[in-house]
């Protein structure tokens, strides 16, 4: 088998494996009820974990996810106050994700400041804005969130494919394609793997970094949406925490931090195994989260150094 | 025998001289920014620097960003040595957290509390040790290595916690207590013990060839294993040094709510501790390690923070605010910028 | 071989001058379709300037270039490559984590509907490697193939339809014998396709076996170009060097080397696979090796097998009584110092002050706990400005600031201050004006005198010459010989590198 879909496999059997776990420990847990509870509970997440995973893979990172998370929703409801319709209000908010991530783009390869910091300053900056906004959480009335919130597709054996793990799927491919079919794609991966050869094969630099910062910014507006619909409101503190997980999840997914390799397909999986493990445990109820955070530590470390040796091989021997 | 060149330096005056100094000392702009947040402190409440005695302790707003810039400052020194090696340390927080569960177990086991202390570096100890195997020996990337412990880390606390059947559980501790809120004459503890932290570790660094060893290897991976230098070991020496500086600000934490909330104690600590190091001066590709001037950065964001507070502007402004000066000084760093803003001003004046 | 009239590719009287330095002087080449044209010159030839000017990389000031009789103009690596000019560098500059079908079709992946088709570009990259004779799996990472594939996708990506020109950069600087005996059947299979080949290399038997025309660069202008037939080895290294043959350097060394010494370190089989073949080599008290050869004959890696900076795969070297595997630190502990040749890289602490800097490796040597005061790091410092002349206002600054010969001495100052038995220096005058150049040789046989083990690398042959007692002279990474004593003249090196009777 190819060898960079190893970490993938890794990834689906973890999910799998886990998903038996709770088969064998629960009744009733195997069923697409189930699952299509986990879809649309993490929806939100898995999204912005995608977009996330263009800036990995081209070798930066993004840490202002759950800031745009928190912002958007707050934008949101109170526009809602003033009557806006969600679907506006949201179409407005993907924009704003996307020249704001495009405008971070510009920002870290003009004044060519490293990612982590630039990103951190927007985190402050964005949920500084929801602050600035409202400090309470502000509900969302309009009645497009009861339709949104009751769309569905049932599926056979009872559960239903929600509207927002819907939209999460629609992303999830848009971006398959966008990374595996497109130049923008190609291009994204040649500058992960190697800038300078990318640079001296003709990538255009600049233009590409705008991109994947401005559909990084996409993604986790996109996210914030869905998360404001999910759970109509607007709360200024939500989305805390989400880019760490959202990196996590990527990293499960099979995308190493050092970037060049990965799949955006894998982030799928890597967030659903979050959302799993969450469910495993609440499903107990006399565990807690924290064994949420224990496990996906420890798996994190696995796959780290999975890839690292993985990884590490291939560009030890490129340079032998 | 060539001779040897002397100085090329115009003859000024001795104050133009010292004034010249002073301006290119790095430190300048670190002490600019904090004089004028202090100024614009004064100007908006004009007993800003007022300090009284009440009750045998200095009080006022100064002293007050004195007092709360300490646990970040205290971070912020261990992450300057860890950036100096052109690393990073992302899981402080989740240290201070486990420290915190630590602590409130072995009072409520009834241990002597200058033994608790022990237990509290050792759990600092054995991060940085974990971090440090992590990134020297396995050679993954720091900011990857880091984040598994700052990823499970609360949750680990939160198990300790459950150990002893609590959540959130509290204690009371006269010694810690002391140590983080107390006063020693007029001087609050902690900045006591931050003083013997910081004199501590700058021994550490320059009174041995340790911090000449951990700038090298930062500044110049190569050159220094070619000295003759072990990058490896002086690399995880750093990581120790950073768990070690993070158990000592959770000890302070902790001790000032005395409760064990490993969720929510030293939240974004390790954001506010990079940022005080970089405005500080120090570069995130590794290099010179600054000790005071982090301090200043610390205290730089602590007086934004205190400011804004005092000053009656609402305090969601402050992440907004401190947003902002990060930005500023970052483009001021660049040199791209730079050449940009002189070539846009330069256009403006014709 | 029948020569095409018109010549593919002429660059005529073309000038490049920068801050400083005058790159290229009126430099004319005429490169003929199905001929492979060396490019030879040493380090600061103009070789890789050129080759920018005819790429695209960089813009001439002065000269035309012509593609078959017409002047065209290249500014950019796109114009380039659009008038047929492809280029291969050095560093295989591909994405090692791509396939290689990724590799193959960056940048230009053929779609359908707007969206990339991956069974098109396969097609596209199989099609490209067939015609290089290659059969790989295109779908594996590139990066998991061997340095020697990895050149041949890059050549096979450089190749359009309509290639006139290839550049192949160093091509073989990574391969093995067998490695290259396959490019070059592939560079033949092109030759007769009617492309002009440019091959640059450092290998001198390698260009007597592939090439049909050598042009020599030096100082920026071209001092010699001729079919190879008339251009014998001895001939090729002279104009490469400069000076006329029969000319005798100064000497400062004695006649005849001390032999009752004691041997300081030895290195018995020293070598590494793809970088040296096993040598020997042996560093007495008093006396000075040189290591001669030609830039790409692997004098800076002998210097770096010998130090333990590099691992050897065969040999051991034994210093003193410690035999063993060797790491700089080791090294150093057993009194060995190294000052490597890429200041920037390896040696120079841009961000430490030049006092740091100078007593660095005694402070490594001592260890961190005994660290150098404050006073005694000053006094040291002091000395080594004085005696190397460092030229530097005081010795806080950063080494960073100082000038590049500044910055060579700093490094000199290192390996000396840490007080060695045995001193390894790699180019220890380059980038050093003309006056400390002296004083610099002097200094070398003054150590000798004091009773240290030197061994210099250099490319100046006029300098080891001067300073050595004995030369062992490498030739295409093998040392192929020593000579010593009276012996030492400038013709006799020359001689052996080129492999000829004198």
């Amino acid at each position: 088998m190819n060898e960079k879909y190893l970490p993938l496999t890794a990834t689906v059997v973890v999910f799998l494996a886990l998903f038996g776990i709770g088969g064998l420990l629960y009744n009733n847990f195997v069923s697409t009820l189930v699952l299509g509870d986990i879809l649309a509970d993490n929806a939100f997440i898995i999204i912005a974990a995608i977009g996330t995973t263009f800036v990995i893979i081209s070798g930066g990172i993004d840490l202002s996810i759950g800031s745009m998370i928190g912002f958007v929703g707050v934008v949101m409801a109170n526009l809602d106050v003033v009557g806006w319709h969600p679907l506006a209000s949201g179409a407005m908010m993907l924009v704003f994700g996307l020249l704001y991530g495009a405008l971070v783009g510009l920002v870290i390869d003009f004044c060519d400041i490293q990612p982590f910091i630039v990103t951190l300053a927007g985190l402050f900056l964005l949920r500084g804005g929801c602050f600035m906004i409202n400090l309470d959480s502000v509900p969302i009335r309009h009645d497009f969130v009861q339709e949104f919130a009751g769309a569905s597709i049932p599926l056979p054996g009872g559960g239903d494919l929600h509207s927002s793990a819907l939209v999460m799927l629609v992303a999830w491919v848009a971006a398959i394609v966008i990374f595996h079919f497109t130049r923008f794609g190609a291009s994204v991966y040649a500058m992960g793997g190697d800038r300078t050869s990318a640079k001296l094969m003709g990538v255009p630099m600049r233009r590409t970094m705008i991109g994947i910062y401005a559909l990084g910014g996409f993604y986790s507006a996109l996210g914030g949406v869905i998360y404001a619909l999910y759970t109509s409101s607007g709360y200024p503190l939500a989305g805390t925490g989400n880019e760490l997980t959202a990196i996590a999840s990527v990293v499960l997914g099979g995308t190493p931090l050092t970037g060049g390799v990965g799949m955006v397909g894998g982030t799928l999986f890597g967030g659903m195994i979050f959302g799993l493990i969450a469910t495993l445990i609440n499903f107990n109820g006399s565990l807690n989260g924290a064994w949420i955070m224990i496990i996906g530590g420890v798996l994190l470390f696995l796959f780290i150094v999975l890839q690292r040796f993985l990884v590490g091989s291939f560009r030890l021997r490129s340079a032998a | 025998m060539t001779q040897i060149p002397t100085s090329t330096l115009p003859k000024h005056s001795s104050l133009t001289t010292t004034l010249l100094a002073v301006a290119r000392h790095k430190a300048i702009w670190p002490l600019a920014a904090l004089a004028l947040i202090f100024l614009i402190d004064f100007i908006i409440s004009p007993n800003f620097f007022s300090i009284r005695i009440v009750e045998g302790r200095l009080f006022g707003s100064v002293i007050d960003v004195f007092y709360r810039a300490v646990p970040t400052a205290m971070v912020a020194l261990g992450m300057a040595v860890v950036i100096g090696t052109a690393g990073i340390d992302l899981s402080v927080g989740s240290v201070i957290a486990i420290g915190g569960a630590v602590i409130t177990w072995r009072i409520h086991a009834g241990d002597p509390h200058i033994l608790i202390l022990f237990w509290a570096l050792g759990v600092g100890l054995l991060c940085g040790i974990w971090n440090g195997f992590l990134v020297a020996v396995l050679e993954i990337q720091p900011i990857i290595a880091t984040l598994i412990l700052m990823v499970s880390g609360r949750g680990i606390g939160l198990m300790i916690n459950l150990l002893y059947g609590g959540t959130n559980p509290s204690y009371t501790s006269a010694l810690l207590q002391g140590i983080s809120t107390g006063h020693i004459a007029f001087v609050p503890t902690r900045l006591l013990v931050f003083l013997l932290v910081f004199v501590l570790l700058w021994a550490l660094l320059r009174r041995t060839a340790l911090g000449m060893f951990l700038e090298s290897v930062g500044a110049n991976k190569k050159a220094a294993y070619l000295t003759g230098i072990n990058a490896r070991l002086v690399t995880y020496s750093a990581y120790i040094i950073c768990g070690l500086t993070a158990a000592a600000a959770g000890v302070i934490l902790c001790a000032d709510t005395h409760t064990s909330d490993p969720v929510s104690i030293g939240r974004n600590i390790e954001l506010d501790a990079i940022l005080a190091v970089v405005i500080g001066g120090g570069s995130l590709a590794g290099g010179r390690i600054y000790l005071g001037m982090t301090i200043l950065g610390a205290l730089v964001i602590q007086a934004l923070t205190t400011s804004i507070l005092s000053s009656g502007v609402p305090p969601e402004y402050n992440l907004v605010v401190e947003a902002i000066v990060v930005l500023v000084v970052l483009l001021l760093q660049s040199a791209n910028f730079r050449s940009l803003a002189v070539s846009i001003f330069a256009r403006r004046k014709r | 071989m029948a020569e095409q009239v018109t010549a593919r590719v002429e660059m005529l009287d073309v000038s490049k001058t920068f801050p400083g330095v005058r790159a290229l002087d009126k430099v004319s080449l005429r490169l003929l379709g199905g001929e492979v044209h060396a490019l030879m010159g040493e380090n600061g030839a103009g070789k890789s300037t050129l080759i920018k000017v005819m790429t695209g990389a960089l813009s001439g000031d002065e000269g035309e270039i012509r593609l078959d009789g017409q002047t065209v103009e290249i500014k950019t690596p796109g114009q380039a490559r659009a008038l047929g000019i492809g280029t291969v560098y050095q560093e295989v500059n591909l994405v090692p984590t791509m396939s290689v079908t990724k590799n193959l079709t960056l940048g230009r992946q053929p779609t359908k509907f707007g969206f990339i088709s991956w069974r098109l570009a396969r097609e596209v990259a199989n099609r490209r490697l067939k015609r290089l004779n290659i059969d790989i799996d295109v779908e594996r990472p590139l990066g998991s193939y061997s340095v020697a594939i990895q050149q041949l996708v890059a050549i096979a990506r450089a190749l359009e339809d309509d290639t006139r020109v290839l550049v192949l950069d160093e091509p073989t600087a990574s391969l093995d014998a067998h490695e290259t005996a396959l490019l070059f059947q592939i560079v033949r299979d092109l030759k007769s396709r009617g492309i002009a080949i440019v091959f640059i290399t450092h290998f001198i038997d390698q260009v007597y076996q592939i090439a049909d025309r050598i042009s020599v660069l030096r100082n920026g202008r071209l001092v010699g170009s001729a079919p190879i037939g008339e251009m014998p080895p001895l001939k090729l290294i002279s104009l490469m060097i400069g000076r006329e043959l029969g000319q005798t350097g100064l000497r400062l060394a004695g006649d005849a080397p001390p032999s009752d010494a004691p041997v300081m370190l030895e290195a018995e089989g020293v070598g590494k696979r793809l970088m040296m073949e096993p040598l020997d080599i042996a560093l007495r008290r008093g006396e000075v090796v040189g290591l001669s050869g030609l830039l790409g004959s692997g004098r800076t890696e002998t210097a770096k097998l010998i130090f333990g900076a590099v691992k050897p795969d065969a040999g051991k070297i034994t210093i003193g009584a410690i035999t063993g595997g060797h790491s700089p630190s080791r090294s150093i502990r057993a009194g060995v110092a190294f000052c490597p040749e890429d200041r920037k890289a390896e040696g120079v602490v841009g961000e430490l002050s030049v006092r740091e800097n100078i007593i660095l490796a005694l402070q490594s040597k001592r260890g961190w706990l005994r660290r150098l005061s404050q006073a005694e790091q000053e006094k040291l410092a002091a000395e080594m400005i004085k005696t190397l002349a460092i030229a530097t206002p005081d010795a806080d600054k950063p080494v960073g600031q100082l000038s590049g010969g500044n910055q060579q001495k700093v490094l000199l100052a290192r390996s000396l201050v840490s007080g060695p038995q045995v001193l390894i220096l790699d180019e220890p005058t380059r980038g050093i004006d003309v006056g400390a150049h002296s004083e610099i040789v002097q200094l070398i046989r003054k150590l000798a005198g004091q009773g240290l083990a030197l061994l210099v690398a250099s490319s100046e042959i006029d300098e080891l010459v001067a300073v050595a007692d004995r030369v062992a002279v490498l030739r295409d990474r093998r040392k192929v010989g020593e000579i010593s004593g009276a012996d030492i003249t400038r013709d006799n090196i020359i001689h052996m590198i080129a492999g000829v009777q004198s």
